[in-house]
């Protein structure tokens, strides 16, 4: 298939960017998404252009690298599914794409459609943790009891791959979806919840540090994630953080 | 804790959910005055609300209160979470999965906003005219005629129709949204919210058309 590709050329976070056209032909509908970009880098580098630079890692949907708001969609138009997931056979010969990177003062452009995302980290840094003894002594986690919803709910929160598409997609850019879910994936179990009071108070002191909008529950981040997190986490990530202000 | 996004996430909910009562109790005096009794309901509990000292002197501020913390307050996130995405995307679907009414809560409260200066103005302002800068004697029995003349002009009505449309669209969204920020998840939050942002918008938008027939 034939495709013209719009795609934001970005020299570095100095300079402003702008979209470029390219029309790509020759893509195979069995070619995933970075693929596609793998081919049109392949065609701009043996003609002695500059390749478009974008983050790509595991390409198998669990790492979170390959960041891209595809046609005004974080991830593309397929639900449930990272950007490395998605195939060309969702687009049609002589389709128009545009590609950006994903948008947000806290995500500063690198190059192209790679962002800075460490912001994710240092609010991760901030309280995403437990604070396990390693003396040796350390309690078999498989040994305390926990109820199987609440793993459930746990491991369903944990499934955050970090990627950034619920601030990319909120109108707000707020990143309250990943912190939600990272607060929520330790305050349901046992072990999470001896720290789950500065947990929450820290993780969302560094996200508001961080430039991240406010969250106004219009549910895009939900709806864009290719984990399919549920915004209920961000009701529970509220309720434990008012609680540890209440409990202070 | 206020300085805080979640914070003042929770101050906005728990304005607008104060906001929420108060338009259920204005909304339960008004419909008195579609009861066939010549308005003497309407006139009873109007005269009730406009000279209790409780209602005048400690309820009345505390509303002016929360609805300037709630449009203020408003306002300001809006500013600030403009400010959190400086490059606009050159191509971004229409609603990213969410409603239109979320998406523009802005608009909807502004539109409520300019429609509570010129219910203050045709109201409130008159109201506070008649009884503490002219000294009127007290007359319990005006509410219902002024309420009546007032719902004679078209434009009135047309404008509050609109207005109780934006509300509901801001309600639909807000009741169940102040839910969300204050923590509470459980229930059937999304049935009361939905009902209440119909019925209650619907039932003003009758009261007008109805003094309007």
């Amino acid at each position: 298939m034939k495709l013209n590709l719009k795609i934001w050329r970005q020299k570095n976070n100095k300079t402003k960017g702008k979209i470029q056209d390219y029309i790509l032909d020759g893509v195979e509908e069995d070619m995933s998404f970075l693929e596609m970009l793998d081919f049109l880098n392949n065609k701009l580098l043996n003609e002695g252009g500059e390749p478009v630079a974008f983050d790509h890692d595991c390409r198998e949907g669990i790492c979170g690298s390959c960041s891209l708001f595809i046609n005004g969609v974080a991830h593309g138009p397929e639900r449930g599914t990272t950007t490395c997931q998605l195939h060309m056979r969702k687009f049609k010969d002589g389709d128009t794409i545009f590609i950006e990177p994903f948008r947000s003062r806290a995500f500063p452009v690198i190059k192209d459609l790679i962002v800075d995302r460490s912001s994710f980290d240092r609010i991760q840094q901030a309280g995403a943790y437990v604070s396990v003894n390693t003396s040796g002594n350390t309690q078999d986690a498989n040994a305390i009891p926990v109820s199987k919803e609440d793993a459930d709910e746990a491991f369903n929160s944990a499934t955050c791959i970090g990627c950034g598409a619920c601030v990319a997609s909120c109108k707000n850019s707020s990143a309250m979806l990943f912190t939600a879910a990272k607060i929520s994936q330790y305050s349901l179990l046992p072990q999470g919840k001896v720290e789950r009071k500065q947990r929450a108070l820290n993780m969302v002191k560094q996200m508001d540090l961080e430039g991240f909008g406010a969250c106004t529950n219009t549910g895009a981040c939900e709806a864009q994630c290719p984990k399919e997190i549920s915004i209920k986490n961000i009701a529970r990530m509220n309720r434990e953080y008012l609680m540890a202000n209440i409990k202070k | 804790m206020l300085k805080s996004s979640i914070g003042r996430k929770f101050l906005m909910a728990l304005s607008g959910l104060f906001l929420i009562v108060f338009l259920t109790q204005h909304f339960i005096i008004n419909i008195t005055s579609v009861f066939p009794d010549d308005g003497k309901t309407f006139n009873a509990l109007s005269h009730f609300m406009g000279n209790n000292l409780i209602v005048q002197f400690v309820l009345q501020p505390v509303l002016i209160l929360g609805v300037m913390v709630h449009f203020s307050l408003g306002i300001y996130l809006e500013i600030q979470n403009q400010r959190s995405r400086q490059v606009s995307y050159v191509k971004r679907s229409i609603n990213n999965g969410a409603s239109w009414a979320s998406r523009n809560m802005i608009i909807s409260g502004l539109v409520i906003l300019s429609f509570l200066i010129m219910h203050f103005y045709d109201f409130w302002v008159p109201e506070i005219m008649y009884k503490y800068v002219d000294h009127n004697p007290l007359d319990e029995h005006r509410y219902f005629h002024e309420l009546q003349v007032k719902f004679q002009e078209l434009f009135r009505v047309v404008i509050y129709c609109v207005s109780f449309i934006l509300l509901a669209l801001h309600l639909l969204h807000g009741f169940s949204s102040s839910m969300q920020s204050m923590g509470i998840t459980k229930g059937p939050i999304k049935l009361v919210s939905t009902l209440f942002a119909v019925i209650i918008p619907a039932g003003f938008i009758f009261i007008a058309i109805f003094h309007y027939i």
